[in-house]
């Protein structure tokens, strides 16, 4: 049996989870101030179902993951405001509120779009309770975004007293469940499948042995645990027993793979719109493989059509390798189409696309090759250099290449999108008199 | 002899306005004492925005507050770090929209929202107006 020696006082880890309540919502209303106290929802991609709420919608009944005609009915018995998602602003306000975080600590995981965590190690002389509502409303200050913070031992406690401190309106926002005389009860609340780290499938087997909530876990044996869920769920029970087994990630590692793919707006069976989206892909991927200093060789590309729906259903995925490691667009626009012809059949209602770049190396470690130079001594690489600077300065795709077509059938469908406040020069928020 | 050497706008950095901070001349034959000192460039952003994560521009509709130099279409630096205090120009929130005004807080601890232009009245700030102040107004961008 392994022992585990609880760490001394100071010396052990300490984590803070700040998560954005109803982040998608909240950057909605910084602009929109007369959303405040209204019913107010956020779309998924093409408009599809509803990804974010507010708790005044939530309250009409709504759900997140209702699909969009689900909520008509209500639009007209209710005043309710849908949005499109406006990932432009919200990956602008993300950026703010953890630069604002990063201004209280160093030591911080941007964890997600809207959750970061922040590592208390060596505060606990301090009052974390104050401490973490300095953080909380300096935020809400300087962004205009509400968080809650939850404070634990461990990442997978600090998960879960994140949710106590958005569920239980007493806490302000603020929760620590650090030694907390009640994290019993508390985790005897929390259902298995709400668990981080704690899949679908692992909850479904844990309540067939009759496992029912968070607190169920804290009696298992360890040996016991890691022969039935292996080390992955063994490392979840001893996180809420409150050993640390899981570090602050903060180094950003350069992405093994970038993937672009989208749903199409409405469904596809012509080849040339196709073509045009899976090289506008092909452009934004090598965009991001570029941002990061680095070259690929292999590229994958997909179609398939909408197995929600009675028509014929065909799906399939062709890759390929390039000569040479490469950053250069029309590289990987040119292979993806030969191989995008053969895996294309007419007569199909195509509903996505996609590709994946991989075997992705730092421009600096290309090895070099007799016959040729390598790509960033080629003038490839200054003609990028030269279309990316263009487009960063006049905005994205005022510069593009040919094959991505002007018409766009393909796009996505945002019917009612917000302005792009912090954005764009034409769209700021306007003072009136 | 003089050579023209070209601008070069430094639109790589992050930074979208920066100038050359050295000017643009230099003799053919002999180096610059000034080239080893080319890379410094001005930085509009340094000078407008203290803090970065908690500035927003907002754009001026109407004319309640061209005495202040406040003009339509004007694009406004809003800081909301900053305290709004008595006398700071602030972008509040009045029922739901954006409004720029001069903030007055009198002896009484009431709030009024002073505009800049004779033909328009103080508003004095009562609860039922859904008040709040969205950020302090630091610098306006007023295209002649």
């Amino acid at each position: 049996m392994i022992e585990f020696p609880i760490p001394e006082k100071n010396k052990r880890p300490l984590f803070a989870l700040v998560d954005c309540n109803q982040f998608y919502v909240s950057c909605e209303r910084v602009f929109q101030p007369y959303l405040e106290g209204k019913a107010v929802g956020v779309l998924s991609n093409n408009d599809g179902c509803l990804v974010a709420l507010s708790p005044e919608l939530k309250k009409l009944g709504v759900t997140r993951g209702m699909p969009a005609f689900k909520i008509k009915p209500l639009l007209k018995q209710h005043e309710i405001y849908l949005f499109s998602s406006n990932y432009t602003l919200y990956g602008d306000m993300s950026s703010r509120v953890m630069r604002v975080l990063s201004s209280f600590t160093s030591d911080i995981e941007i964890y997600s779009i809207d959750e970061a965590f922040l590592s208390f190690r060596g505060m606990e002389n301090i009052d974390l309770i104050e401490y973490a509502q300095t953080i909380r409303q300096t935020v809400l200050k300087w962004t205009g975004i509400p968080v809650s913070i939850g404070i634990a031992p461990s990442k997978t406690l600090a998960k879960i007293a994140n949710r106590v401190a958005k569920t239980y309106k007493g806490y302000n926002g603020v929760f620590n469940i650090t030694d907390h005389p009640k994290t019993e009860k508390i985790l005897s609340s929390i259902a298995l499948e709400d668990v981080w780290g704690i899949g679908r499938k692992y909850s479904k087997k844990m309540k067939k042995i009759g496992l029912a909530n968070a607190a169920d876990l804290l009696y298992l044996e360890n040996e016991w645990v890691k022969k039935n869920f292996t080390v992955v769920g063994l490392r979840t029970v001893l996180e809420l027993k409150g050993y640390p087994c899981i570090e602050l990630e903060q180094v950003t590692n350069n992405k093994k793979q970038i993937v672009s793919s989208r749903s199409f707006g409405k469904l596809c069976s012509n080849y040339e719109d196709i073509e045009q989206a899976m090289s506008y892909f092909c452009t934004t991927a090598t965009e991001r493989l570029r941002s990061q200093k680095s070259v690929a060789r292999q590229l994958l590309v997909y179609v398939c059509t909408n197995p929600f729906r009675n028509d014929p259903q065909y799906a399939n995925f062709m890759s390929g390798v390039l000569s040479d490691y490469s950053a250069y667009t029309p590289d990987f626009i040119s292979l993806g189409k030969s191989m995008l012809k053969r895996i294309f059949k007419p007569n199909y209602l195509y509903k996505k696309c996609g590709i994946m770049i991989s075997d992705i190396i730092l421009e600096k470690n290309i090895q070099p090759n007799l016959f040729t130079l390598p790509y960033n001594e080629q003038s490839k690489s200054s003609i990028m250099q030269c279309i990316d600077t263009i487009n960063t300065k006049y905005g994205t795709n005022k510069v593009f290449f040919a094959s991505n077509g002007t018409k766009n059938n393909w796009s996505m469908k945002r019917d009612i999108l917000s302005p792009q406040f912090t954005t764009c020069w034409a769209e700021l928020p306007i003072a009136k008199d | 002899m003089y050579k023209i050497k070209p601008i070069k706008m430094a639109i790589n950095n992050n930074s979208p306005w920066q100038m050359p901070f050295i000017g643009s001349l230099v003799p053919a034959g002999f180096p610059s004492p000034a080239q080893d000192y080319i890379e410094a460039v001005l930085d509009l952003n340094e000078l407008l925005i203290q803090h970065p994560a908690a500035t927003y521009f907002v754009r001026v509709e109407g004319y309640s507050m061209v005495d202040s130099g406040i003009n339509p279409n004007d694009i406004l630096i809003v800081d909301r770090s900053l305290e709004a205090s008595d006398g700071k120009v602030i972008i509040a929130v009045l029922d739901g929209e954006f409004t720029v005004k001069r903030l007055h807080i009198d002896k009484n601890g009431n709030y009024f929202l002073v505009p800049e232009n004779a033909d328009y009245k103080p508003i004095k700030v009562t609860d039922e107006m859904g008040f709040s102040i969205w950020g302090v107004v630091t610098n306006v961008i007023h295209k002649l």
